[in-house]
């Protein structure tokens, strides 16, 4: 885990650590957390499936 | 804030509670707990048809016992009260108000319609086809569609959570990042996306091929995608009973977990590869390559049980922090020791906690693994592991809960408290009993779904060792032992909202349920700043590696002796 004490910018603000920024976005988590087994284990998945050659 | 929004400010917890998020909370509550009722009664139906001396249902009426079952306890149940959890976690949690209350209703009554005509055309008995309902069985159309209605209704509430969160960081009623309770219903709510998607995506085609629009449905692609709804779903459980108990914990000690952000990072991990686990299902399934199993549930999955690791750490590490700080110091047990074990709350949390992780959490593991699950694939030992996830974690963790929620959201005394003190550990008893016996039976090869354990009406005779027959019938007992604790629960929270005394104010001051602090615990971010000595922690976690390890390495073993290679 990133540490919470971010470095500080020019304007002299605490700038927010990735990680912080990352898990206080709720849409960008929700979008990650769909995407991630859509493609791994659904699309992924559905085009092996896909793939198998028709019986003659 | 619009003045219009009606909100009472709990006096145990000085939280504000928005009177919509209140009756929200209140009605998905109380449907779950019918559905918990009526499941439970199929599920005793079909343990004692399985325990061989009784054999008590025909083998059509089996099936439709156990297909009400599954859909029952494993979906309407679980996610009724889930969507409960989901309001609690942003409008009570976040001071806010929850957003668009008409559509949470229409939510509601979109699941409420949905499991009942599930319900309604299996007990018409054309759809039998069990939870995974695979193709080509066919059930009748309004099975389908109650379970697509159902999802969509869920889809809603879910969205509601996401807008009530979204509006209380605009509205601030908050400061800072969410508490790590709403972070972890926030990552059952994101699974529960992917979840209804994967359902929506396979199920709406199937209750048009029930209609005949549809000529054909593939049935490996029906099974891929139907596991991305069916295990998925239960992992929306897993995300929501490891909130539930931080939840507790802070409640009734005052806890607050031992880093915010470690545990937010093992949350994380649950949102990027919980729903991998979907693929355990499909692992002897030749259509599908040994890179997408063992990709789905071995390497990526268990990042996932690196989280679920964290979790199992972190709980009771937090626990033992607190109570360390109010002075039960003696020993590496002393703080445990002296926990509240009479109180249902905790003891239902903890024992959850305990059976969730020795005998969910490991099996799952393990028998994830594509080699070793040749040893128990599709027999009963896949449903001693889920009822050991979903019965003794899940179910036991949200029981626990219920019994907070009914005198601080009812506001409602819990009456007959020595039949709820004895509640956990009879239903705790039962479920870890049913899942050992059966994931016993399992690994002697007992089948998974079929009515007669002995095959009587096989052509070829099949060998059916006695010790099977011995588990079997244990699994009734315990099973037994369930119900009634189930059934406690029931009768005791029927009877508290029904006819327990009126919690006012002067009540909650006499007779509090949450521990000083408790509501600031639950409520805010930040972890425990001090650090004591967690010795006892460490000797339980301890002992769950060495008992993961050898039991890993034992099943190794099994699978030799199996199949032998030389």
């Amino acid at each position: 885990m990133t540490d919470n004490s971010g470095s500080t910018n020019e304007n002299g603000d605490e700038d927010i650590p990735f990680m912080q920024r990352l898990l206080d976005n709720p849409l960008l988590l929700l979008v990650i957390g769909v995407a991630s087994p859509m493609l791994l284990y659904t699309i992924w998945g559905v085009v092996e499936v896909a793939l198998i050659p028709l019986a003659n | 804030m619009a003045k219009d929004f009606k909100f009472r400010t709990c006096p145990e917890t000085g939280l504000k509670v928005h009177s919509q998020a209140d009756a929200l909370i209140k009605a998905n509550a109380v449907v779950a707990v019918v559905f918990l009722a009526i499941g439970g009664l199929f599920g005793l139906l079909v343990a004692l048809t399985r325990w061989p001396a009784v054999h008590m249902l025909d083998a059509e009426l089996f099936y439709l016992a156990l297909t009400a079952h599954g859909a029952d306890v494993l979906v309407f149940w679980i996610i009724f009260f889930e969507v409960a959890v989901l309001y609690f976690a942003s409008a009570i949690l976040l001071n806010a108000r929850i957003v668009l209350p008409k559509i949470a209703w229409l939510g509601f009554i979109l699941m409420l319609v949905g499991a009942l005509m599930a319900n309604v055309a299996v007990l018409q008995g054309e759809s039998s086809v069990m939870f995974t309902s695979y193709v080509p069985m066919k059930a009748a159309p309004h099975f389908y569609l109650g379970l697509i209605l159902f999802a969509v209704g869920a889809l809603l509430a879910v969205g509601i959570f996401f807008g009530t969160i979204l509006t209380a960081k605009k509205e601030k009623t908050y400061e800072g990042s969410l508490p790590l309770v709403t972070f972890g219903a926030l990552t059952a709510a994101i699974i529960a996306v992917y979840t209804i998607l994967s359902g929506a995506i396979i199920l709406v085609p199937t209750f048009l091929w029930s209609l005949d629009l549809i000529p054909h449905i593939d049935s490996l692609t029906y099974k891929l995608i139907w596991w991305g709804f069916g295990h998925s779903s239960q992992q929306i459980n897993v995300a929501t009973h490891v909130s539930i108990w931080y939840a507790t914990a802070a409640l009734l000690l005052g806890a607050k977990p031992l880093s915010e952000k470690v545990s937010r990072g093992a949350f994380l991990l649950y949102i990027l590869f919980l729903q991998l686990a979907s693929a355990h299902h499909l692992l002897v399934e030749p259509g599908v390559s040994s890179s997408w199993k063992i990709f789905n549930t071995s390497y990526a999955l268990y990042l996932a049980v690196l989280g679920s690791l964290i979790h199992g750490l972190s709980v009771p590490g937090a626990i033992e922090a607190a109570q360390r700080k109010r002075g039960f110091n003696k020993g590496v047990f002393e703080w445990l020791r002296k926990a509240p074990w009479g109180n249902p709350a905790f003891s239902s949390m903890f024992l959850s906690l305990v059976l969730f992780g020795f005998l969910g959490g490991i099996s799952g593991v393990t028998m994830g693994n594509e080699q070793i699950n040749l040893i128990i694939h599709n027999t009963i030992y896949v449903p001693g592991h889920f009822h050991a996830t979903v019965v003794a974690g899940t179910t036991l963790a949200f029981m626990g809960i219920t019994y907070l929620v009914v005198p601080l959201i009812f506001q409602r005394e819990i009456v007959m408290k020595g039949l709820a003190r004895w509640q956990p550990y009879l239903f705790g008893l039962g479920a870890a009993g049913i899942s050992l016996f059966m994931m016993g039976a399992g690994t002697i090869g007992i089948a998974r779904r079929h009515w007669d354990i002995t095959f009587s009406d096989a052509p070829l005779t099949v060998d059916v060792p006695g010790t099977a027959f011995m588990m079997m019938g244990l699994n009734g007992v315990f099973a037994i032992m369930a119900t009634i604790g189930g059934a406690i629960y029931v009768v005791v929270v029927v009877a508290s909202i029904l006819f327990g005394a009126k919690r006012d104010e002067a009540a909650c001051k006499a007779n509090p349920v949450v521990t000083a602090g408790g509501g600031e615990a639950v409520a805010s971010y930040g972890a425990e700043e001090e650090h004591p000595n967690l010795s006892g922690t460490i000797v339980l976690v301890t002992l769950l590696f060495v008992t993961f390890v050898l039991y890993y390495y034992v099943n190794w073993k099994f699978l030799s002796e199996v199949w032998p290679l030389s």
